[in-house]
């Protein structure tokens, strides 16, 4: 039993955030929800060059051979940014899958998937694939993987409260894949856990240093019990979702068998602390939190869309519950 | 990170499991808080100590094995989960011991600690005063100094099992001038001190369990001062350390919980129609326990790194006092009519349960201190 990431890990980590901190700040993000495409300009290149894009390819295919112990820290970074890039999509479930699919279609997409040079969308069947017209192939994810090229699809648009995710339905060509779906239906879970976790860190910490700084009746808010203690308990909400997002990038990396339960454990923990982390968040900032023009909302919006996507907390409780027996 | 078990690891879960399967009373023991349930439990914790299993991190010359803190959270799960009874000497154990390690001097070491792992001599918290609570620093009980021994007056109250405790660990007022914080001591009382007297009270459960001490000219020899005469603060907060942290409640008490509670669903929704609500409820405590377990690994990786337990122990302090009224208050729900009656155990587990958001530390000083000095909101 060791819970402790290893040095490269934690650099990896740092070097993402230190990218995320000096090229995807709230004005990035913003241009992210008013363009065309629900994405930045030259984030995914940069992460690409720093091999993160690939990095859950084998390295026999120009990959890092990296697994969701080694994303996980990353998919948290990424919530703390609000980073409007497919990393859960492309990384975190479409590379592996295709990985583990081999086969012709692995041999016509994978290395460009790798490279950055083809994008790679992911959705739950009947469900919307996020950002499917900037993708290049989409894995719809049901009792079995349909792989979808988007040239010749059809796409139906449907807006989402978070204006940089770009919710698509898709229909078209497909080739039935042979990777698990259970699988990689848990990859995506997994990893929209470890994003809320990123999320609701950032909610919190933004709104811990709003608190210190907003003065009424002569002292700072956040020096009132009543706040103190709304922020507390998001901070508790955190503290246990983060480790149990954390496992079950292990478990998933592990081939663990109670993996789909754990993977429930930690999405629900964690759809629940990004929600309660948005709600305190908005109601310590008060009205000013409550505005467009304020950046608060960025976060907010993503985190009650990733808390709903892959399963909402009350799913995977079901989930949970069917795993126990009862 | 490997968040499987290593074989060595495995070894030992199967050692404890096996010794615990052949040993746990197949009768529960009369209640810890009653003078000859008090006293059964004493017997019980000779035989763990005998058999090498009461303190399982501690030194060797102590009467432990030296087991690295993962191992002792796996005799944790394996204790719990097997249904032994709970442990009468676990304020010395896991409140006193930690700061007697820290702070104690090699003599106080030798004196106290295996006798306190037999269970020889079991300990009793005096810290609380009827007008001190959860503002420690507002005790009074002075102790003062005449040549080589301390002169106690004062009151201490809520001590548990305080009645049949062999010693207490006291903090006490050693500077007649001081206030607050400055001038306390930490001292060690044994309980057949002259001038020292414990009157039981009866707790929520009926049950003697908490006692009064009242001091009366109680003579105690500075060989059984704990740290420094005045640093008593500096000391008691160490102690306070593991009391919401790792060392009191491990995880695997809220596994064994949690999973007696899928059980008692199991049965329930066998015998009559589920329902979906209460179910979620069930899950709802399993969860939690698993939250706390991989929470505490995480947090055993980052003290194994070297990095101290610190104000973080109140986030597993307010986690596991809540989750267990939860998961009592969710057996009771499902036993309806029934729940009431107290030969089930759980409503005797959700009486002791709500103590556990009061003591300790309330959990509304905990949540002052997770916002104070782990989020860094200003103190006023």
């Amino acid at each position: 039993m060791d819970f402790s990431f290893s040095d490269d890990q934690i650099m990896f980590q740092e070097a993402v955030r230190d990218l995320l901190a000096n090229e995807c700040p709230p004005e990035v993000v913003r241009s992210a929800w008013e363009n065309d495409t629900g994405r930045t300009d030259g984030l995914w290149r940069a992460l690409a060059e720093m091999g993160v894009v690939g990095m859950t390819a084998p390295e026999s295919a120009g990959g890092l051979g990296m697994d969701e112990t080694d994303l996980v820290l990353l998919l948290e970074e990424a919530g703390r940014a609000a980073l409007p890039e497919p990393l859960l999509e492309h990384t975190a479930v479409g590379i592996p899958t295709l990985a583990e699919a081999g086969g012709s279609i692995a041999e016509a997409w994978l290395e460009q998937a790798v490279a950055g040079e083809a994008t790679l969308g992911a959705g739950a069947d009947g469900g919307y694939a996020v950002g499917a017209a900037t993708s290049d192939l989409v894995l719809l994810i049901g009792d079995q993987i349909r792989a979808v090229p988007v040239a010749g699809a059809s796409l139906v648009e449907h807006q989402s409260v978070d204006w940089s995710r770009r919710l698509f339905e898709v229909d078209g060509e497909e080739v039935v894949l042979d990777a698990d779906p259970g699988l990689a239906f848990d990859r995506a879970a997994g990893a929209a856990a470890a994003q809320c976790v990123g999320v609701a860190q950032h909610l919190l910490d933004a709104t811990v240093e709003y608190v210190a700084q907003r003065y009424q009746f002569g002292k700072p808010v956040g020096s009132y019990q009543a706040v103190k203690h709304h922020l507390a308990n998001a901070a508790l909400k955190i503290e246990f979702a983060r480790p149990t997002a954390r496992h079950a990038a292990w478990c998933i990396a592990a081939g663990d068998p109670d993996r789909s339960r754990d993977v429930s454990l930690a999405k629900a923990l964690a759809s629940e602390a990004v929600d309660l982390a948005a709600r305190t968040a908005l109601q310590c900032h008060g009205a000013i939190g409550y505005t467009f023009e304020y950046d608060l909302h960025l976060w907010m919006k993503r985190g009650w869309a990733l808390s709903a996507a892959w399963g909402d907390a009350a799913w995977h409780r079901n989930r949970i519950a069917a795993a126990l027996g009862i | 990170m490997d968040l499987s078990f290593t074989p060595a690891e495995e070894e030992f879960r199967d050692e404890a499991r096996t010794w615990l399967a052949e040993n746990v009373p197949a009768e529960p023991l009369a209640s810890m808080d009653t003078p000859d349930g008090f006293e059964e439990h004493r017997e019980w914790e000779h035989i763990l100590f005998d058999a090498g299993w009461a303190v399982v991190s501690w030194p060797e010359r102590y009467g432990g094995r030296e087991a690295p803190l993962v191992e002792w959270l796996i005799f944790e799960e394996e204790y719990w989960a097997s249904g032994a009874p709970g442990r009468v000497s676990s304020n010395g154990v896991s409140l006193l011991a930690p700061t007697i390690f820290d702070f104690g001097t090699p003599d106080q070491q030798d004196r106290f600690l295996r006798p306190m792992a037999r269970g020889d001599e079991i300990w009793a918290q005096g810290w609380s005063e009827p007008d001190a609570g959860s503002d420690l620093a507002g005790i009074k009980t002075k102790a003062q100094r005449d040549g080589e021994y301390f002169v106690i007056d004062g009151q201490k109250t809520w001590c548990s099992r305080g009645a049949f405790a062999d010693w207490f660990f006291c903090l006490v007022r050693t500077d007649p001038d001081s206030e607050r914080h400055a001038g306390l001591s930490y001292l060690l009382v044994p309980a057949d001190t002259e001038g020292l007297e414990a009157r039981a009270i009866g707790r929520l459960d009926g049950e003697p369990g908490f006692a009064e001490l009242f001091f009366d000219g109680a003579r105690v020899h500075e060989r059984y001062l704990l740290g420094g005469e005045g640093e008593g603060w500096a000391v008691a907060m160490a102690t306070t350390g593991s009391e919401r942290g790792l060392n009191l409640r491990a995880p695997g008490r809220f596994m064994a919980a949690a999973d007696r509670l899928v059980g008692l669903y199991q049965e329930l929704a066998d015998s009559g129609s589920p329902d979906l609500d209460r179910r979620d409820q069930v899950v709802g405590a399993w969860m939690g326990a698993q939250a706390y377990r991989w929470q505490t690994y995480a947090t055993e990786a980052r003290l194994r790194g070297g990095a101290p337990i610190g104000s973080e122990a109140s986030f597993m302090k307010v986690l596991w006092s809540e989750l267990d009224v939860e998961l009592h208050a969710t057996a009771l729900r499902l036993l309806g009519r029934d729940g009431e009656r107290v030969d089930s155990s759980w409503m005797d587990g959700y009486v002791f349960a709500l103590s556990g958001p009061i003591y300790a530390g309330t959990n509304e000083i905990q949540r002052n201190i997770i916002s104070e000095r782990v989020l860094g909101l200003p103190r006023r």
